[in-house]
């Protein structure tokens, strides 16, 4: 009696557990925004959990973005993937060609009854993480495109106008020139070579960085930079540099500290920089859209975006894939995209969130909020959607180091984009072979 | 009469190396198994398509003219660090040895570095060198002193190498130091009441004393070098310049978890292998004889 009375108890307690697994499904989200960024992803997992019952979403930091891919593909690879993984932009091409290992967010949304609507989003996100036939592989989260910044106090002094910033490349040159005749250590620098000035350079120009569409249309796409334009430019910036206008300032954001440290008039860095420009920088600053040269038919087309989108693994249960749909459509309601957009710096991925910012009248608060919005708010076109290939990581790093050749005048312009392109390639067929 | 003692015992010396051979083993054999049996395949990040790729890991990378240039920038970037390493600890330890009052303060202070991780230690040094923004590149700039490692590779070459040193001396300090105590005092009196002054005295008595210290500390240096470096220049320059600092520990670090390309990186690390190998071997076979035990 004593024992069947004791099983009876223990099969009670295991109902009961079951119960409360049943109640609330887990779900795991991996992610690499530290510091004041850290705390608001826990804020809006806190804020998810508390909306409904069903799902539990535990937001763990793993490191920064290299960290925390290299951690995913362990984990995967040992068999405990976690549910969600925040992975950077350059990350999508090897992210989207592990076929068995991620699910297409779009359609994993439709197979779950829940459908996310990539019309929803601004043109130039969605278009970043879209498959060929425009669905949407990745969920966007936090998106940041580059765009100029200057000086104003700096500006004054050198007797220019700080409401009038330089809009093309000869006029960025003038400025820089005046700004280092007035006394200043730097006239222009810029964060993120690579990313700015050339990838971005690229679909800002509206001409092809890559064949295949920059990648989208096949894993046999080839570097393109061996092109007039490119020289042009990369002429341009070597000359700038000799002249003493243009400063190089380091690979990826290390040249963020030349701005604001006060030393450089003027830099294109991430639009994530500007609250940490008002933090540190101590002057008065403005900011505008990319440079161009107005020679070039179709320039400003518009800019693309870095910062990072939120992919699925695969294998999952079907309650995990729903809480993970719910938490995504969650993060993507206006309110929150507007909230994440005006707390971060980052752009508002979806088209409701941009509208709900403007409606409440933070950009007219906050001048200069708008523009790297507006850079990305068009209809993109083969060239400006992004960059899909494979090792990017690597590839930058080429570019990086031939560029730092260029600007210290080792290496002719025409030389070093027939080097990177030729050790673009030899990386890109790498890729072709590995995944196939 | 000779008196032996002999284990009878067979298994029992086995099994007292059984934890070391154990460990020996996990994290060194069957690691280095796994890179040379990756650096045959070509496979993508997730291990879901994988294929035996013969030697064409290591035929891209003999075709890659950064990859050769990397060589040369290691053995210069070695070089530098394992013999400018040596020649300052020795020099520290060699006055830290005459010191008579507050000789612990000195050696304490000596051996910090050696408690700093090599991130830090770089960002440390970054932090005091960086163009127009790092403490002593601004005092350096007013001098008149055209210093821009983002751009000169001289410049950052010299960055990674200081650092580097730094953040071994304190090591090699302390062996010198324990060389220094170990060499009779008697020897060197008697060469002072010969009249031989105290450079005469190091170069005839200490340093060929100290020389079973300095080789194992050599071969130790290089080593360091060749792998232990990475973090200084992933911190500092992340192989730039150019390729003006692209040493090939940073390479396979970067083409492995960078780049994903485990392939590759592990070709990368087999070659370095070798290369580690044949060096230590060298190491023994000539600079071996030249040292007195």
């Amino acid at each position: 009696m004593a024992f069947s009375l004791f099983r009876a108890t223990a099969l009670a307690a295991l109902l009961t557990s079951a119960g409360t697994a049943q109640a609330a499904t887990d779900v795991t989200f991996w992610h690499s925004m530290e510091g004041p960024l850290g705390e608001r992803v826990a804020k809006l997992a806190q804020d998810f959990n508390a909306s409904q019952s069903d799902y539990v979403v535990h937001a763990v930091y793993k490191g920064n973005y290299g960290e925390s891919m290299n951690a995913g593909i362990a984990a995967f690879r040992a068999g405990n993937a976690p549910d969600i993984l925040q992975v950077f932009e350059v990350g999508t091409a090897t992210m989207m060609y592990a076929k068995g290992a991620i699910k297409p967010v779009q359609a994993l949304s439709e197979t779950v009854g829940d459908p996310i609507d990539p019309s929803a989003f601004l043109g130039a996100v969605a278009g970043y993480y879209s498959a060929p036939d425009g669905k949407l592989v990745s969920m966007p989260f936090n998106s940041s495109t580059p765009v100029l910044y200057y000086n104003k106090d700096a500006f004054k002094k050198a007797g220019l106008d700080p409401e009038a910033p330089p809009k093309t490349w000869p006029e960025v040159a003038e400025a820089a020139k005046k700004l280092r005749a007035a006394g200043m250590e730097c006239g222009y620098s810029s964060a993120w070579p690579s990313w700015v000035l050339l990838e971005n350079f690229a679909a800002w120009h509206n001409v092809p960085y890559a064949s295949k569409d920059n990648g989208f249309g096949g894993l046999d796409a080839r570097l393109q930079l061996d092109s007039p334009l490119f020289r042009k430019h990369l002429g341009f910036l070597a000359d700038m540099a000799k002249a003493g206008t243009f400063t190089y300032g380091g690979r990826g954001d290390a040249g963020n500290a030349l701005f604001t440290s006060g030393k450089c008039g003027m830099y294109t860095g991430s639009s994530g920089m500007r609250a940490s420009i008002i933090k540190t920088g101590g002057f008065a600053f403005g900011t505008s859209t990319l440079p161009y040269y107005p020679d070039v038919q179709g320039a400003p087309q518009n800019s693309i975006i870095g910062g990072a989108s939120l992919w699925v693994f695969s294998g999952k249960s079907e309650a995990t894939y729903k809480g993970v749909i719910k938490f995504f459509k969650f993060l993507s309601n206006p309110e929150q995209a507007a909230a994440w957009h005006q707390g971060t710096g980052y752009v508002p991925v979806t088209k409701a969130g941009y509208q709900a910012t403007k409606e409440s009248g933070f950009y007219e608060k906050n001048p200069g909020t708008e523009i790297a919005v507006k850079q990305l708010d068009a209809n993109t076109t083969a060239n400006s959607r992004g960059i899909r290939l494979g090792y990017l990581p690597q590839i930058r790093d080429i570019e990086d180091s031939t560029m730092e050749q260029i600007f210290a005048g080792k290496t002719s312009p025409e030389d070093g984009l027939k080097k990177m392109s030729t050790e673009g390639n030899a990386l890109l067929e790498r890729f072709e072979k590995s995944v196939q | 009469m000779e008196k032996r003692v002999v284990f009878r015992h067979r298994s029992l010396p086995w099994l007292l190396l059984a934890p070391q051979l154990a460990i020996t083993l996990v994290f060194f054999f069957w690691p280095a198994g796994q890179a040379l049996w990756q650096s045959f395949r070509l496979e993508d990040p997730f291990g879901l398509s994988s294929r035996f790729a013969g030697l064409d890991n290591f035929a891209d990378l003999f075709a890659n003219a950064d990859y050769l240039g990397s060589f040369r920038t290691t053995l210069w970037f070695s070089a530098l660090v394992a013999f400018g390493g040596l020649a300052i600890s020795l020099l520290l330890a060699v006055m830290a040895d005459r010191v008579v009052r507050g000789a612990g303060i000195y050696k304490t202070l000596l051996i910090w570095p050696y408690a700093v991780a090599a991130a830090v230690a770089g960002v440390l040094w970054l932090f005091l060198f960086s163009p127009s923004i790092g403490i002593l590149a601004v005092y350096m700039a007013q001098l008149g002193f055209d210093w821009n490692p983002r751009l000169d590779g001289n410049d950052a070459m010299a960055l990674v190498v200081f650092a580097s040193i730094w953040k071994q001396v304190s090591y090699n300090f302390l062996f010198f130091l324990a060389g220094l105590q170990s060499i009779p005092r008697s020897l060197i009196e008697a060469a002072a009441i010969d009249g031989a002054g105290p450079v005469r005295r190091f170069a005839t008595i200490v340093f060929p004393l100290l020389s079973p210290t300095t080789f194992f500390l050599l071969v130790i240096n290089f080593i360091y070098a060749f792998f232990d470096t990475f973090a200084v220049i992933d911190v500092v320059t992340q192989g730039g310049p150019g390729h003006a600092t692209d040493i090939l520990v940073y390479k396979v670090y970067n083409a492995g978890f960078k780049g994903l390309d485990l392939g590759s990186s592990a070709a990368q690390s087999v070659i370095l292998m070798l290369i580690v190998i044949g060096l230590t071997a060298l190491q023994f076979r000539y600079v071996d004889r030249k040292v007195n035990y």
